[in-house]
This record gives structure tokens, C-alpha cells and sequence, in this order.
């Protein structure tokens, strides 16, 4: 007990900041779309790889970067919507287009290990190697810093959308799809945009992922798919609070069982909880009860 | 339409389609036998043991997809998880090898405990991940495939990471590949009649009816969650027995080629190219896309290449042919012979309006007919 403990927590509690931002992007693209992007993972592998190419090539601060990284991924996610999502028709088409982000997540999976290769890459910077000293244990500038910009960057989103025209007609289409379309929201244009914000929040999540984490290569998007989808179910999905919560209760959870019994098995406890939760609870801590399934 | 002229048409045009729907039931039975008795002389002509392993994964993977397919294309629940009862029937028969100390073809008679204990594990996964609807569904059986990988990898007795080894099979190098071949036959052939049987049966009609309207299928009485669960674990089964058999063939299990993601996306891809939820459209897929499978990862050593062939073909799949070949070209079929048929016909206004009377009348024939052709074909 004591301080293991505490590192632990508070381990927690940051990194799981940084999973809420990149959970609310997924929840948020599901609520409008109603489509699970199964490449938010290797999309934060993506963007955590061109912070590496910024930083190592053009010697570019890691947060300075994001300036370049926000906006590509922004522009990769509305190409991905533009190319792959929109075009599906008819009634299967939540299920084809998960498939349709699955087989991009593999394309791009597989594209990120003929360019960078399986190597385990970290992101360096002068605040990843030096440490602050809190609660008796040394934790490094990047955690703070990572949180500060996760939760900037949340109550950024969450401001767009709840105080904004653009935010109103989004959460208009993530009631009620038609009705928002009959009151004259060009609901295509929400539903591009809001995809692009939905994969643009992975730069941020990607630079801090980079930093914070064991490193990363390609076979992380995994990794991060199955802890973010278990995030958002358990939040409930479409719920963006549910998903902070969800995030910061997980993965602090998870460095608890790290810290209390032994790393190999944090993982499977992580989806165990998610198990229970859904056999109690199936929408999740903050969903909505399931409408009518189609 | 009750006009008289039109009474003597009808009669006619019934006993022509019963005679035509007799026509299509024999060619489909001796196309069915050709089919068959080509695949079961394939290896006795074709002795290239490169040619007959192609030939053995694309009859495991035609019995896997068949599998996949009578729960997740019936019921419309799409699983990507279907790769834990493939890894459970691998790993059954691969400790219970080691544990026995088996060698040469007793092996194969511990499939069916393999296929057994994957529909013993898939019960408390299917109870679970049955609890919600579809899109939340999908993300269990992801949750549920990580889980198992996991554990495959930390518990001790799985081997961990190095996984398990066959004893080596003393067996003819030429003719090596046969007894695999067969087994996965009688596996493919299995699982298609096991599709072939619910399909037509009360039960499968149940499934269809969640698929189109969950909530309105339990309103006309479904019991809609033992339905799913029941073809969830039979669909669990057959893919066991495909892992049981696949462990033997390849002699060798590893936490990652037992439980692959990549075999989730595969056996998807391939029910959706072939025909999402049709009976012959898994057995298409799977004998499509295998064998190219296999030849792109022959061609490009770089396994990376490949995986961005699949992934680039599943797109292309599901942006041009999203409802798969099966679906597709049989609907092709139906509006061609619909416009054969009218063009026999006397084109309208040629007559009296007597005459142009069973022109009307035939096209609604022509549209049941299309009804049955998709009822018995595929699903929409």
C-alpha cells in the first residue's frame, strides 16, 4: 500500500485523459453516424507516428506539432468519410460500415509497418525525460502536460457542442437524424465534419499516447481499439460523459491491478470489467436505453 | 383482374413454372453432384502438395464461413469474434495431444471433443454478448477475442507465447495432404447441409425474422434470445471443429495464429463477397478469396503486402458489390428471364384490351416468382 498505490492512481487518472479524449471521439462520431470507427486505433498509431516524423525530422517541438498533425488527421478523417463511409447504402449499412473501417484499419496498419517497420518507437522531448516530484514518486512533465491538453481539448469540444450553432445542429442529427434534416441541417456536411473532429482529436491523443506509453508500433492500434471500444460501450455509447468517466474509471483500474497483482493480467481484468458491466447494465453506465434496433 | 379471358392463363402459366421450377431442382442436383465429385477427385489428379495445402485451407475456411455464416448471416449479428471458438478447438485437441501423448491419425478423432468444447466455451460468451443489439454486439465479440488472446498468451498450460507442436506425421510426403483434405470435405460439406437444414426449418425462419425486425419478430412470438443463443452455439461448434483440424494440419499453435483478427475479417469478407446470409454465397467466397489468398502471400513475402491486398479487396467488395455475388447475380438472373419472358409475349396495346389482360396478369407472376427465387437463393 502507500505509495505504489498512489503512483498507480494517479497513473491512472492521467492516462486516462488522454483515453477519454480519444473515447469521445469515437463516442461522438457513433452518436451522429451511427458507425463504429474501428480505425480510431491504428488513426492514433497514425497520428503518434507523424509527431515522430516531425519531431525527429524537422526538430519540431511535440505540442508545436500538433498545429500540423490536428489538421491532417482532421483532413484524413473526412477523406475516410468521403471515400468509404458515405457511399454506403441500404440496410446493412452500420454493419459494412464497421467492416469499411476495419479493412482501413488494416490498410493503414499495414502501410505503417512497410514504412516504419515493427520497431517499438518513443517520442522524446525535454518534459518525457524529465520528471516532477508528486506524492513522494517522480512523474514526468508529459503526464501533466498531456492531461492539461486532454482535458483543454474536451472542454473544447464539449463548448463546441453545447454552445455553438455548429454543436446544436450536431447534437440535432444525433437525435433524430430526419427531424434535423427537415429542419434544414445539411446533415451530410455535420456528419463529415463531425467524422473529421472525431479522427483530429487522435493527433493530440497520438503525440500523448506516444510520450506517455511503453512506445509504440503498429500492432498498438489493437491494443488501443479494444481498450477505447470497451471505454465507449461501458460509457454508453453516443454518451460523451459516460466516456470520460468510463476512461479515467479503466484505465486507473487498470494501473491499480497492474500495481496489486501483475501487468500480464490488468489487460484481461480490464475486459472482464467491461463483461460484468454489460451483463448488469447492456447500454452501458450513461446510455441511453436502446431505441428500437433496425 | 377477374375478368374471364384472362381465367384460362394462370392455370397454364402455373403448370409451366411447376415444370421449369422441376427443370432447375434437377440441373441444380447434377451440378451439386459435379461439384462435389470434382472436389472429392481433386487430390487423386492434382499431386502438387502445394496445390492440395491451397486446397485444404480453402475447405477449412468454406466450412468455417458456412459456420460463421447460419448465425451471424441468418440473424443479421455480425461476430468478429468467431477466431475464440476456432482458437478453443485448436487448443482442446492440441493439449489433449500433448496430454495423451497421441500420434498419426488418432489426432483427428479428438476434433469433435474440439467442436464441443468451443460450444461449451461459446455458451457464457453468447449469453453475455447476445444481451445487447447489433452494433454493441459486434465490439463484445472484439472485447471477447482480446480477452482469449490474452489469456492464451499469460496462462501457463497454453504454452504461453511458444504455444504447442503436433508429433510429427510419418506419412507420405506426396500424398501428405490427403487425410487433411478429406476432413476438411466432410467438414464443409457438413456445415453447408447443417446451413442448407436451418435455413429451410422453422428455426431458421425465426433467425430471419430477428434479422429484418428484432422487436417485431418477438412480437409475433419469437423467443428471440434462445434463438440467437442456440445458433450462436452451433455456428460456435462447427468453427471449433474447423480450429481442431487446422491445429493438426499446420501442427502448430500459437496465441496469435489461433486467435487472429485477421481470420474474423477473412471469414466476414468472404461471406459478404460470396453473399451475406445465403447458402451458397459462404462456399463462393471462401473458394474466391483463399486460394487468392494464399497465392498473394506466395507472390509478396512480405506479409504487410498482403494485409493491404485484404484490405483494400473488402473495400471494393463493400463499396461495389455490397450485397454480395450470390444476391447480385441471381437477381440478374430473375430480371433477365422476366424480360425473356415479356418479350415472348405480345407487346401491350397490340390487341384488344383482352388480350393485353393476361399481359397484366403476368406481371405479377413474374414478381412472386422473384419472391421465391430470393426466399429460396438469398435474403435481401
Amino acid at each position: 500500500m502507500g505509495r505504489g498505490l498512489y503512483e498507480a492512481i494517479t497513473d491512472g487518472i492521467l492516462g486516462g485523459g488522454v483515453y477519454a479524449l480519444m473515447a469521445v471521439g469515437l463516442t461522438l462520431i457513433f452518436g451522429v453516424l451511427d458507425i463504429i470507427n474501428i480505425a480510431q486505433g491504428i488513426l492514433v498509431v497514425l497520428a503518434a507516428y507523424l509527431s515522430y516524423v516531425l519531431s525527429v525530422h524537422l526538430h519540431l517541438d511535440l505540442f508545436l506539432g500538433l498545429l500540423i498533425t490536428s489538421p491532417a488527421m482532421f483532413i484524413i478523417g473526412i477523406t475516410i468519410y468521403w471515400a468509404f463511409i458515405r457511399p454506403l447504402r441500404g440496410r446493412e449499412r452500420t454493419s459494412m460500415s464497421l467492416l469499411a473501417s476495419y479493412a482501413v484499419a488494416i490498410i493503414i496498419e499495414g502501410s505503417l509497418y512497410l514504412i516504419f517497420g515493427s520497431n517499438v518507437v518513443n517520442l522524446h522531448a525535454w518534459y518525457v525525460t524529465s520528471a516532477v516530484k508528486v506524492f513522494g514518486f517522480y512523474l514526468p512533465y508529459i503526464y501533466l502536460f498531456g492531461f492539461a491538453l486532454a482535458v483543454a481539448l474536451v472542454a473544447a469540444l464539449y463548448l463546441t457542442l453545447y454552445r455553438t450553432q455548429f454543436g446544436r445542429s450536431v447534437r440535432a442529427t444525433m437525435q433524430d437524424r430526419t427531424a434535423a434534416r427537415l429542419i434544414g441541417i445539411d446533415v451530410n456536411r455535420v456528419a463529415a465534419i463531425t467524422f473529421g473532429i472525431g479522427v483530429a482529436v487522435t493527433a493530440a491523443g497520438g503525440m500523448v499516447f506516444g510520450a506517455t506509453g511503453g512506445g509504440f508500433n503498429p500492432n498498438t492500434g489493437y491494443d488501443l481499439i479494444s481498450r477505447l471500444l470497451a471505454i465507449i460501450i461501458l460509457g454508453g455509447l453516443g454518451s460523451i460523459g459516460g466516456a470520460m468517466i468510463a476512461a479515467i474509471f479503466m484505465i486507473t483500474l487498470e494501473g491499480v491491478v497492474d500495481w496489486f497483482w501483475s501487468p500480464s493480467w490488468s489487460v484481461v481484468v480490464f475486459y472482464a470489467a467491461l463483461v460484468l458491466v454489460l451483463a448488469f447494465r447492456p447500454s452501458g453506465l450513461l446510455g441511453r436505453k436502446a431505441a428500437r434496433a433496425q | 383482374v377477374k375478368a374471364s379471358p384472362v381465367h384460362a392463363s394462370p392455370a397454364k402459366a402455373s403448370r409451366a413454372k411447376a415444370s421449369r421450377v422441376k427443370a432447375r431442382t434437377a440441373l441444380l442436383g447434377v451440378g451439386l453432384v459435379v461439384v462435389l465429385a470434382v472436389i472429392a477427385v481433386f487430390p487423386l489428379v492434382v499431386t502438387n502438395t502445394l496445390d492440395t495445402q491451397f486446397a485444404v485451407l480453402t475447405l477449412m475456411f468454406v466450412a468455417a464461413v458456412a459456420g460463421w455464416n447460419l448465425f451471424s448471416g441468418y440473424s443479421g449479428y455480425i461476430s468478429l469474434g468467431h477466431a475464440v471458438f476456432f482458437g478453443v478447438g485448436a487448443y482442446t485437441v492440441a493439449l489433449l495431444t500433448e496430454h495423451w501423448h497421441l500420434n498419426g491419425g488418432q489426432i483427428f478423432e479428438l476434433i469433435p471433443l474440439g467442436a464441443v468444447m468451443a460450444a461449451v466455451f461459446s455458451v457464457p460468451v453468447g449469453l453475455v454478448a447476445l444481451r445487447v443489439r447489433r452494433h454493441t454486439f459486434v465490439v463484445v465479440t472484439i472485447a471477447v477475442f482480446f480477452i482469449f488472446q490474452l489469456m492464451a498468451y499469460n496462462f501457463g498450460f497454453t504454452g504461453s507465447s511458444n504455444g504447442i507442436s503436433t508429433p510429427f506425421f510419418s506419412w507420405s510426403p506426396t500424398t501428405y495432404n490427403n487425410p487433411f483434405y478429406y476432413a476438411a470435405f466432410v467438414l464443409a460439406v457438413a456445415a453447408v447441409l447443417l446451413g442448407w437444414a436451418i435455413r429451410g426449418s422453422r428455426f431458421g425462419l425465426q433467425l430471419l425474422a430477428i434479422r429484418d425486425d428484432e422487436d417485431r419478430a418477438r412480437g409475433l412470438g419469437v423467443r428471440t434470445w434462445r434463438v440467437k443463443l442456440t445458433a450462436f452455439v452451433i455456428s460456435a461448434t462447427v468453427v471449433g471443429a474447423v480450429g481442431g483440424l487446422w491445429f493438426i494440419f499446420i501442427g502448430q499453435v500459437l496465441p496469435e495464429t489461433a486467435f487472429d483478427p485477421n481470420l474474423d475479417l477473412s471469414i466476414a469478407l468472404m461471406a459478404f463477397l460470396g453473399g451475406f446470409g445465403t447458402i451458397a454465397g459462404p462456399v463462393i467466397g471462401a473458394l474466391i478469396l483463399e486460394p487468392l489468398q494464399q497465392y498473394v502471400k506466395l507472390q509478396f513475402t512480405n506479409g504487410y503486402i498482403g494485409q493491404i491486398f485484404l484490405g483494400l479487396l473488402f473495400l471494393l467488395v463493400i463499396l461495389f458489390l455490397p450485397r454480395g455475388i450470390v444476391p447480385t447475380v441471381s437477381e440478374r438472373v430473375t430480371s433477365l428471364r422476366a424480360r425473356w419472358q415479356r418479350r415472348g409475349q405480345p407487346p401491350p396495346g397490340a390487341g384488344a384490351p383482352a388480350v393485353a389482360r393476361p399481359q397484366a396478369a403476368g406481371a405479377p407472376e413474374a414478381s412472386t416468382e422473384t419472391s421465391t427465387e430470393t426466399s429460396t437463393g438469398s435474403v435481401r
